[in-house]
């Protein structure tokens, strides 16, 4: 008769006393400001807003731009881990889409395009955050352009983050040779994979499902 | 490996000799290989026969005790029926027959009162004056033109008048007084057929309960004395109500699935939506454990009344200690059932300020949280989060049921998979018996030319021993 009783407390204890796991999601989103691409950041704040009715309280969400230098916090644009409490966490979603806003009606065009360094902050702020689930989105044709002196060709370590490229349009360049787009998702492909992480492209934005999806 | 086999170049003709060498062994080892045969089918027949057999030990024994613990559960459920009848008719003594003497004096009261008004109605005709006879022997005597005689006879006349006017206002007083009388008997004869129908309905009611103990005394002393008719029945009985409250439980599990949904989400406000337990959210976690609570304070309740009998323990405590705790548990399910209204309410709340934020996210600009009907759903949530934890509380009856039952089903159950495997187990000895006495059969057509030499051999040697003999 005890046996049972101590196997049962001791399943409970192990059932309660065991290390506290995180379930949360940690979603970091890139925004690409440079030269035209611009006229495309409506799509993005669909995007954002699409993400926030899909967090859940105690998820992490960022939102920041690319722009010449990207591996800065002042190129976060809003950022907040939810309450645990969902009404709190309503409140924040809807404080985080005004911050969005505004920056929507704001944005100057940047004259460089870092996105290594955005990528490298990303994964800074979501090992910070330690969630379960990690993912970065990037709203941006992908085409990374350097000031002089900044140093990005380094491995970034992407293990157990998915990076999921949102609508990477065709440049003109692109139209004229589709080799190089072709070999632009190549290259940023086997970045992330040899870093350790997941590669998704998602260009229809139909369908922003797919994002939370596999 | 091939060449092995290769007795000569040829390999029609080495199979032909490894035929014939293996023909020539199987002949010579015919008898051992038989009896081999034999042995081994004989011995896994025999096994198997041992495991029937033990299966079929086990199979009555099972049933024996599942007899047992039918005709034991059926006898508990006769005597806690019979018990409740005379409790009944006691209850009926005790309300209508336990005043029997009172009702017996105010009857024979009531009788007496009536006799005596009776008696008092009695119709008493006026009296005639007495002195009517010497008035008429005046008038037929005197000269009736006489003054003086005239005027007596008019005196006379004017009394006689007098007096049957006085007698005639007596009469109807008095008919009156008889007819007030009469009136007031109505109502104690009304007095006196109420008591005997309450009388005769008791009596009735006793006569019913008493029949009804009479059959159930009947079926008592069949399950006392173990009658196949009384096993029958109670297993019959104890499927159906097994079926009945399965099915009533599971209703029991959906009310509690909603009520389950009704308080998650809220719940979430309490203990944070973000706190796992194992796999599971401690918010989900919460809700179950409330959800148990009522059910388990239901189950108390039920006991604490005597509805329910699964805590022997609870029934033995006194008639004080179980109103106390009938008291406790209606007050924490009471608070319990608050509890949870609020939680629908807050849900309703959280509801709307998610789709508002939903809303805002998607663009459609934020609603107005407040509807006209918005309260209907409200009130309809919060009606539900207090009503079902009361709800649940009688899956106390179906549960002791389903309890009670599902060991005969689970015994029935066991008997006849047991009884399916000693049907197989004999079924594959025999076909391990047969099976040895076909591969017998089949090692003589292997090896039947050197068994039709010998044969033709033995009958020729035979007939010179008897050519020998002769």
């Amino acid at each position: 008769m005890k046996t049972p009783v101590l196997l049962g407390l001791a399943l409970l204890l192990t059932a309660c006393g065991g290390p506290p796991t995180s379930h949360a999601t940690g979603v970091y989103m890139l925004l690409d400001t440079s030269g035209t691409y611009t006229e495309e950041i409506e799509k993005a704040q669909q995007i954002i807003n699409f993400t926030l009715s899909r967090l859940e309280p105690g998820d992490s969400f960022a939102v920041a731009r690319i722009d010449t230098g990207s591996f800065s916090e002042r190129d976060i644009v809003a950022k907040a881990t939810f309450d645990e409490r969902p009404s709190a966490a309503n409140v924040q979603k809807r404080q985080f889409q005004t911050r969005i806003d505004e920056f929507v009606r704001t944005v100057r065009p940047s004259g460089y395009t870092d996105i290594s360094g955005g990528l490298l902050q990303a994964l800074e702020y979501l090992d910070e955050k330690a969630p379960r689930r990690r993912t970065i989105f990037i709203f941006s044709d992908l085409k990374e352009d350097l000031q002089e002196g900044y140093v990005r060709d380094f491995q970034l370590a992407f293990t157990g983050v998915d990076v999921v490229a949102l609508n990477v349009t065709k440049l003109r360049s692109d139209n004229m040779d589709p080799r190089e787009y072709l070999e632009r998702l190549a290259s940023w492909r086997q970045r992330v994979e040899q870093g350790g992480g997941r590669w998704r492209v998602i260009n229809d934005l139909d369908r922003l499902e797919a994002l939370f999806q596999g | 490996m091939q060449d092995l086999f290769m007795i000569t170049d040829s390999v029609a003709l080495s199979a032909l000799l490894w035929a014939a060498l293996a023909i020539t062994v199987m002949f010579l080892g015919r008898d051992s290989a038989r009896r081999s045969i034999a042995t081994l089918t004989r011995m896994l027949h025999n096994a198997l026969r041992i495991a029937a057999h033990g299966l079929r030990r086990a199979e009555l024994h099972l049933e024996s005790r599942n007899r047992e613990v039918l005709l034991a559960t059926g006898r508990e459920a006769k005597e806690r029926i019979v018990s409740r009848e005379f409790e009944r008719i006691t209850a009926t003594v005790a309300r209508d027959l336990g005043r029997y003497p009172e009702t017996q004096r105010t009857l024979t009261e009531i009788i007496q009162r009536i006799d005596e008004d009776h008696q008092n109605t009695a119709d008493v005709p006026p009296e005639v004056p007495g002195w009517s006879k010497a008035v008429k022997a005046v008038a037929d005597a005197a000269d009736r033109a006489d003054p003086s005689v005239r005027e007596v006879l008019e005196a006379i006349h004017a009394s006689l008048d007098r007096a049957q006017a006085r007698s005639l206002a007596s009469y109807r007083q008095a008919s009156r007084q008889r007819h007030k009388l009469l009136s007031a008997m109505m109502p104690r004869w009304r007095h006196i057929q109420g008591t005997l129908k309450r009388m005769e309905n008791a009596v009735s009611s006793i006569l019913e309960r008493s029949r009804s103990i009479d059959r159930h005394m009947d079926e008592y002393r069949d399950i006392l004395a173990g009658t196949d008719r009384a096993v029958q029945t109670l297993s019959t009985s104890a499927l159906v109500q097994f079926t009945v409250s399965a099915l009533v439980i599971a209703v029991a599990v959906g009310g509690a699935v909603i009520n389950f949904s009704l308080i998650a989400r809220p719940m979430a406000e309490m203990v944070g939506g973000t706190s796992y337990i194992g796999t599971f959210r401690t918010a989900d976690i919460a809700a179950l454990v409330i959800i148990l609570v009522e059910m388990s304070m239901g189950l108390f309740l039920m006991e604490s009344l005597r509805i329910t009998r699964l805590f022997p323990v609870i029934s033995a405590l006194p008639d004080r200690t179980r109103v106390y705790m009938c008291v406790f548990t209606l007050v924490i399910l009471t608070i319990l059932a608050s509890v949870e209204a609020g939680l629908a309410y807050m849900r309703e709340i959280l509801l709307q300020d998610e789709l508002a934020t939903a809303s805002l996210l998607r663009g459609d600009g934020a609603p107005a949280i407040t509807g006209e009907a918005l309260w209907i759903t409200t009130a309809a949530q919060m009606g539900m989060g207090f009503i079902l934890p009361f709800a649940l509380t009688f899956v106390a009856i179906p549960l002791e049921t389903f309890i009670q039952t599902l060991r005969h089903v689970l015994g029935m159950l066991a008997i006849v998979l047991l009884r399916l495997a000693n049907v197989a187990l004999r079924i594959l000895g025999n076909l391990i018996r047969q099976t040895g006495v076909l591969v017998q059969h089949l090692y003589d057509v292997a090896i039947f030319a050197p068994l039709w030499v010998a044969e033709r051999l033995g009958a020729r040697r035979a007939v010179s021993r008897r050519e020998a003999a002769a």
